[in-house]
């Protein structure tokens, strides 16, 4: 194993030179889905540090504000478990509805909206009281879940019914729906909230939504020389913070695409792992982590150079990514 | 003591005008220069982008994750190059043989092995060139191995060289006749590429078939173009480097031992008179 320990000394001082002035390590926690467990992985060596059993297929994944709690979907546990980093134990369950698969975190820091994907409802949960403080009906099979930077919008999609449901956050009633492509899955939205970018999974297209209107502003497709367009099926998104790039997981193609987030053009399409999930930043947004669900690793985009400088190995289908400064 | 220094720089003299004969020949020869380019060329940008999808995934060392058929080909590829520049020096060798112009140089006072070390080492760092231009060319076709990779592939590649021009002059050895070349392509040139991990990985060729598996893992090919691929990126192969520094030691020895300058000569004398 001398080349593997021979590449990872000099990665390691590659990633010294790079970030020593600016970033520090991170955590990213990995949620795999047929494991129970997170993976923890040390963003600045670029290993799995431990791993933690949580409950029945883990997904979504999110941090409280002072990064301290791990909001985790147990989907098949029917429940959000938190779990606290400092203590390492699973502090108590909250109650989600059926078969919870992703959730977003007001910025208010207490309450959750989750997407249950059974049930066609978003619950909304008060994670301080550790109550349900509402259910808001939309679409079939809801999936993707996104508050608005400002907390105005609760945004969620549904598979089935093809919608991007707006819910009002201080009513939690649901107010607008805008219709986009087959299958949406995720949903993010920019950092100043201007816009909200959508992907549709079947439909092989991304949805960049004009907040303000709630009406489609731009709509993308992507294409891959030797890959059928069956196979690009766009999932996770995520996007730069100074509105610079979007990043586009493109499931089954094993490519995840580089958009100019100003232009809408296409840069380049980045090869990772079989079955590219969800994506989430690290080191101050110089790294890029995609978890590649089939193939069981996670791959390290190097977002300065747009180049994947590593794939590591975590758990099985690896599902969502949470990163802790 | 100043006859030791005398030596060694008389040695040094003959090496400089093995090397500059080479360099010369090699300037004027543009097409042979092409010609290397090419052919490498060829298979990253047609044969590799039609196996783009057949080659399984899987993430092997020295790479650290999932990379297109094209970056895989390339190390393989510079491999190829320095295996036609073996066997292209050892055509000339047969080639000088006949012409005479080796008699000439074997005129010289210092021992036969220097002469031909210095004629395997100008071979080396001939293809040099045409494997830093491939790596040039690769690099606009998007294949880009770290900074450090494009310092630590030249060591490499002349051991590598080494080894093959070796097997090239102990092959010209063997050769009685010009003509006789084409045979080393079929037998030896093609055996050695095809049954290596130029073109794909050793593990993709188990799932084939065990005992090709075996062949391509003992062949030395295989650990010079290994050695070449760690090295491309910065890394370092402690077998690839043993067996390829191993054969290629063996080969030299081999070669200076069975190199018969006079064979030309004497066929020429024999070959005249009637059976």
């Amino acid at each position: 194993m001398q080349p593997r320990q021979t590449a990872r000394n000099a990665l390691l001082a590659l990633v010294g030179c790079c970030f020593a002035h600016s970033a520090s390590a991170d955590l990213a926690w990995v949620s795999n889905e047929k494991d129970n467990t997170l993976s923890v992985i040390d963003t600045d060596s670029l290993t799995v540090v431990k791993t933690v059993e949580v409950g029945m297929r883990p997904r979504g994944i999110t941090f409280s504000g002072d990064y301290r709690y791990l909001y985790i979907c147990a989907s098949d546990s029917d429940a959000v478990q938190v779990y606290d980093t400092e203590t390492g134990t699973l502090l108590h369950n909250l109650p989600s509805g059926e078969d919870p698969e992703q959730f977003a975190l007001h910025p208010n820091d207490r309450t959750l909206y989750i997407a249950n994907e059974d049930s066609a409802v978003v619950t909304v949960v008060d994670t301080q009281e550790r109550s349900v403080v509402g259910q808001v009906d939309v679409g079939v099979e809801p999936e993707g879940m996104a508050v608005s930077p400002d907390g105005k919008w609760a945004v969620n999609t549904s598979e089935t019914t093809n919608m991007v449901h707006w819910i009002d956050t201080s009513t939690n009633e649901l107010v607008d729906n805008t219709l986009i492509g087959q299958r949406p899955r995720h949903v993010e939205f920019s950092r100043d909230g201007s816009t909200l970018w959508a992907s549709a999974e079947i439909g092989g297209t991304v949805h960049v939504i004009d907040v303000d209107s709630r009406k489609e502003h731009k709509q993308l497709s992507f294409k891959i020389p030797g890959i059928h367009r069956d196979r690009l099926q766009p999932v996770g998104v995520k996007l730069t913070g100074d509105g610079k790039y979007a990043f586009v997981a493109l499931g089954p193609a094993n490519h995840v695409a580089v958009i100019d987030a100003n232009s809408y053009e296409i840069l380049d399409y980045l090869l990772v792992g079989r079955r590219v999930w969800h994506l989430a930043f690290a080191n101050d947004e110089q790294l890029l982590l995609t978890s590649n669900g089939v193939s069981g690793d996670v791959s390290v985009i190097d977002v300065d150079e747009l180049e994947v400088i590593k794939t590591l190995r975590v758990g099985r289908y690896p599902w969502g990514i949470a990163v802790q400064p | 003591m100043s006859h030791a220094k005398l030596g060694l720089a008389s040695y040094w003299y003959c090496f400089r005008g093995v090397l500059l004969r080479e360099l010369q020949r090699f300037l004027q020869q543009r097409t042979r220069f092409l010609s290397s380019l090419v052919r490498p060329l060829l298979w990253l940008v047609v044969f590799a982008a039609g196996f783009r999808a057949a080659l399984g995934i899987a993430i092997i060392p020295p790479y650290e994750t999932y990379i297109t058929y094209e970056v895989y080909i390339v190390p393989g590829l510079i491999g190829i190059i320095i295996l036609f520049n073996g066997m292209q020096s050892s055509l000339s060798m047969v080639y000088d043989r006949e012409m005479g112009s080796m008699r000439v140089l074997l005129t010289s006072p210092l021992p036969r092995g220097w002469l031909l070390l210095c004629k395997l080492l100008a071979g080396a760092i001939v293809s040099l060139f045409q494997v830093y231009a491939f790596l040039l060319v690769a690099r606009l076709l998007d294949v880009t191995p770290p900074a450090i990779g494009y310092l630590a592939v030249l060591p490499a590649t002349v051991l590598g060289a080494l080894m093959l021009g070796a097997l090239g002059l102990l092959l010209s050895s063997l050769i009685k006749q010009l003509e006789n070349f084409a045979g080393v392509m079929n037998f030896v040139v093609f055996p050695l590429f095809f049954l290596s991990s130029a073109l794909y990985p050793l593990w993709k060729m188990r799932e084939a078939s065990e005992w090709i598996y075996w062949i391509c893992a003992v062949n030395p090919f295989t650990h010079a173009v290994e050695l070449i691929r760690f090295a491309l990126y910065g890394q370092w192969n402690s077998m690839a480097f043993s067996v390829t520094a191993g054969t290629a030691t063996l080969l030299t020895l081999g070669a200076i031992a069975g190199f018969d300058p006079g064979r030309g000569i004497l066929r020429r004398k024999t070959g005249g008179k009637p059976g």
